[in-house]
């Protein structure tokens, strides 16, 4: 567990790095996510602590946004004054990115497929 | 008792308890009804935090103050997604060029759309800039609506209401319109809905939280490089 840990806070740390040093527009957590991608299939495994820890922090993904989530208390006032066009124009576009990114990946990889890659 | 009450609420351990206390109630919730997508343990969870802080009369900012260490996990998690897109990795080469082609897509959709029914709903620049980033994640979205002019308090919760709407209605829309390949359903999730939509990936597979883990970290990158020049043309 505590070797995942430290694993997983390494990767953090040299992803902030790699994100500042190249002046990245991804934020670190991510630039350390694509690294130690790279680093599994630069070994061709993963280290099975660090699988372990990761798939039981992965568990519970979403604990980890309710902190940032309950700050749309302090939303009242700009709501109140806008909210209705905010609201119609989230939801529509939303659902219109995730069907159109769908359907483009499901007809590409019909596609493929098809084609027999 | 009042004395007590005083210590407590100076504990951070009393608010990061509440705040696990809410999740495993939310999550409990969620799976008692049947799994059903309104019961989403995040949208509980959320209202189950803001419900207690408004009772306790907790002002947010001290509160999110008192839970950092909840919140800072999301970095760790972030990194642990690696681990699953690795298991996934044949897969992931094969299909690299499709993959890379819908996330182009995607993210022009998700940005263009949002500054389109913006304008037509007659937002002004600042509310635009305000709303564009609404599909990446929190952190740079905040960034990006700050360095075009917009509010970035707000897009943070326009982005938490992007992933909780992502995650409450992808799934049963997707499998009504018979798209139930995980992969696909784990990529569109991602890219629409980020963190919160990538969270609720990981209930349906493995793989499509794999998938959606890569599309939200795929989307930041681009979503940072094109808001900007969508922002000029559209905006």
């Amino acid at each position: 567990m505590l070797y995942g840990i430290a694993v997983l806070l390494s990767f953090l740390v040299a992803g902030e790095a790699v994100s500042a040093a190249l002046h990245l527009p991804m934020p670190g957590p991510v630039s350390g996510m694509l690294l130690l991608l790279l680093w599994s299939m630069a070994r061709r495994r993963v280290d099975e602590r660090v699988a372990k820890t990761a798939t039981s922090l992965l568990s519970y993904l979403g604990l980890f946004f309710l902190p940032a989530g309950a700050g749309l208390l302090v939303l009242g006032d700009v709501l109140q004054q806008h909210g209705l066009a905010l609201a119609v124009v989230v939801a529509l576009s939303t659902l219109i990115t995730l069907l159109v990114t769908a359907l483009v990946l499901h007809w590409l990889l019909r596609r493929r497929y098809r084609s027999g890659a | 008792m009042n004395a007590v009450w005083t210590t407590l609420q100076a504990q951070p351990a009393t608010w990061l308890a509440l705040t696990v206390l809410a999740w495993l109630l939310a999550d409990g919730l969620y799976v008692r009804s049947g799994r059903r997508a309104l019961c989403n343990p995040v949208l509980l969870g959320i209202a189950l935090v803001m419900l207690a802080l408004w009772l306790l009369g907790e002002p947010y900012a001290d509160y999110f103050g008192h839970v950092r260490l909840i919140h800072f996990l999301l970095g760790p998690a972030t990194v642990a997604l690696a681990v699953p897109l690795y298991l996934n990795i044949n897969r992931l080469r094969a299909l690299a060029l499709p993959l890379l082609l819908a996330l182009a897509i995607g993210s022009v959709v998700g940005i263009g759309s949002a500054l389109l029914l913006g304008r037509l709903f007659g937002l002004d620049h600042n509310l635009l800039a305000t709303l564009a980033p609404k599909s990446v994640t929190t952190p740079i979205a905040m960034a990006l609506s700050a360095q075009h002019g917009g509010l970035p308090a707000l897009t943070a919760g326009i982005v938490i209401v992007t992933g909780v709407l992502c995650a409450v209605a992808a799934v049963p829309l997707l499998n009504a319109l018979k798209l139930r390949d995980p992969l696909v359903q784990g990529f569109a999730i991602g890219i629409a809905g980020h963190g919160i939509g990538t969270a609720r990936a990981l209930q349906v597979s493995s793989t499509a939280g794999a998938f959606a883990g890569l599309a939200m970290g795929l989307n930041a990158l681009v979503t940072s490089l094109l808001l900007p020049l969508l922002l000029a043309w559209m905006g």
